[in-house]
């Protein structure tokens, strides 16, 4: 049986040992080496900064809300229904659409790293990929929600979600009572990134 | 029999701290890092199962100490060598040699494509489906990978040997514990499995709560 090689003597103690000083180290060696852009890299955090981020994921629901057409599209085929939309790229190759209903919660979290719907929600924040998060929410989902200041009533059950494989989970938040004849638009801003990863519910402000 | 990331469960962390939805990254270095991460994926010596790999691969005391962005950076950085991208000479400051990775090198330009494009991991496979919805299920009773002493696996340790039942069907993906060996795709069917909080915990807050895993079908058996 083959046996994993990487538990010894690992290289990057060779980096120096402050995490700024690390990367700015290993950034000009790939420089200087010809494999890495330094451009490239402009590009890539500026998507990440100001092109891709929750205000995807809540056009989705959004338009779940007004559209029972996209509405019924989005959960038989969330990654189509997305793609459509123009959403679709790095960590949403595989979407999922979950609904909350009177009844059921869901939550959304990766116990073995921090896998995420890029596309419609961006980079992750830092609770989303922290120990507490990924230790806690599997196996006390409500002590978690009340550190969000969330509470359910008794008759709802909580449903989470682990995205142990490429498959990324949407949360379709429920759509709050004194919202009808709202736009898509105003419905999209009262729609949050916490809503969708399930540590949140949506009100009408 | 563990890995340190495989925490799903455990007792004694703190409390979640939640945080505004504008802040994306909290110092430049992070940035750096993502992009830096990102961009030498595109050299193409490595797949996303062999990076998580190779964070997961990292001390338990590193792994522990180090802030989110420090552990990619560590994994990457140890990829690097493993992969014959650096030697340990370049990362420890000396000179830099020649390659012929540089015309792999991800350019601005691209930078576009390449996101969008993504990484799909759905593949055909002879294997059949053996599941269906519905269906009751129960999990490998020992969370290891079965092709590599040590090696990756998604099924984490609280999802061991629990009975569940099939709540979707995913189509046919690659095998982690295979990709990340360099052992092939070995794709499979791939579920959406379901299990009661009360099968996986002694004090579960809901009688009607459920913890839903991504489950390949090798890691599962018929109940």
């Amino acid at each position: 049986m083959p046996h994993d090689s990487h538990d010894h003597d690992h290289p990057h103690t060779l980096l120096p040992p402050d995490p700024a000083l690390r990367i700015k180290a290993l950034e000009t060696i790939l420089t200087q080496k010809g494999l890495v852009d330094p451009a490239a890299l402009d590009v890539i955090i500026d998507t990440y900064e100001t092109k891709i981020g929750p205000r995807n994921g809540a056009a989705v629901v959004a338009k779940a809300w007004v559209d029972p057409d996209f509405h019924a599209h989005l959960l038989s085929d969330a990654t189509a229904a997305v793609s459509n939309l123009g959403f679709y790229g790095r960590q949403g190759e595989h979407m999922v659409a979950v609904e909350n209903t009177p009844t059921t919660h869901n939550i959304v979290v990766c116990t073995l790293c921090s896998c995420y719907p890029w596309p419609l929600l961006g980079i992750p924040p830092t609770w989303y990929k922290s120990d507490a998060y990924r230790a806690r929410v599997v196996r006390e989902p409500r002590k978690v929600l009340a550190d969000f200041g969330v509470a359910l009533g008794p008759d709802m059950a909580v449903r989470v979600w682990d995205s142990t494989a490429e498959v990324r989970y949407l949360v379709i938040p429920m759509r709050p009572t004194g919202t009808d004849g709202w736009s898509e638009e105003a419905l999209a801003d009262i729609v949050t990134r916490d809503s969708m990863i399930g540590t949140g519910v949506v009100n009408a402000q | 029999m563990s890995r340190v990331h495989d925490m799903g469960g455990r007792f004694g962390d703190g409390p979640v701290i939640p945080e505004a939805e504008g802040e994306v990254f909290h110092e430049d270095w992070h940035k750096r890092a993502l992009a830096l991460t990102l961009a030498s994926g595109s050299l193409g010596k490595w797949n996303i199962d062999i990076s998580r790999h190779a964070r997961e691969c990292l001390a338990p005391t590193d792994y522990a100490a180090f802030s989110y962005y420090e552990k990619w950076m560590a994994g990457l950085a140890d990829l690097l060598v493993a992969r014959d991208v650096l030697t340990r000479e370049e990362l420890s400051g000396g000179a830099v040699g020649a390659t012929d990775l540089a015309e792999k090198m991800l350019t601005s330009a691209k930078v576009p494509a390449v996101l969008a494009a993504g990484g799909p991991s759905d593949r055909p496979t002879t294997t059949p489906a053996q599941f269906a919805p519905g269906d009751a299920v129960i999990t490998r009773a020992i969370a290891e990978n079965t092709l590599v002493d040590g090696g990756h696996t998604r099924l984490p340790m609280y999802g061991a040997g629990a009975r569940g039942r099939i709540l979707r069907v995913h189509g046919n993906h690659v095998l982690p514990d295979s990709s990340a060996h360099g052992l092939g795709d070995g794709a499979e069917p791939l579920y959406a499995v379901v299990f009661e909080a009360s099968e996986l915990w002694a004090h579960p807050e809901h009688p009607r709560d459920e913890v839903v895993l991504d489950l390949w079908q090798s890691y599962l058996l018929p109940q």
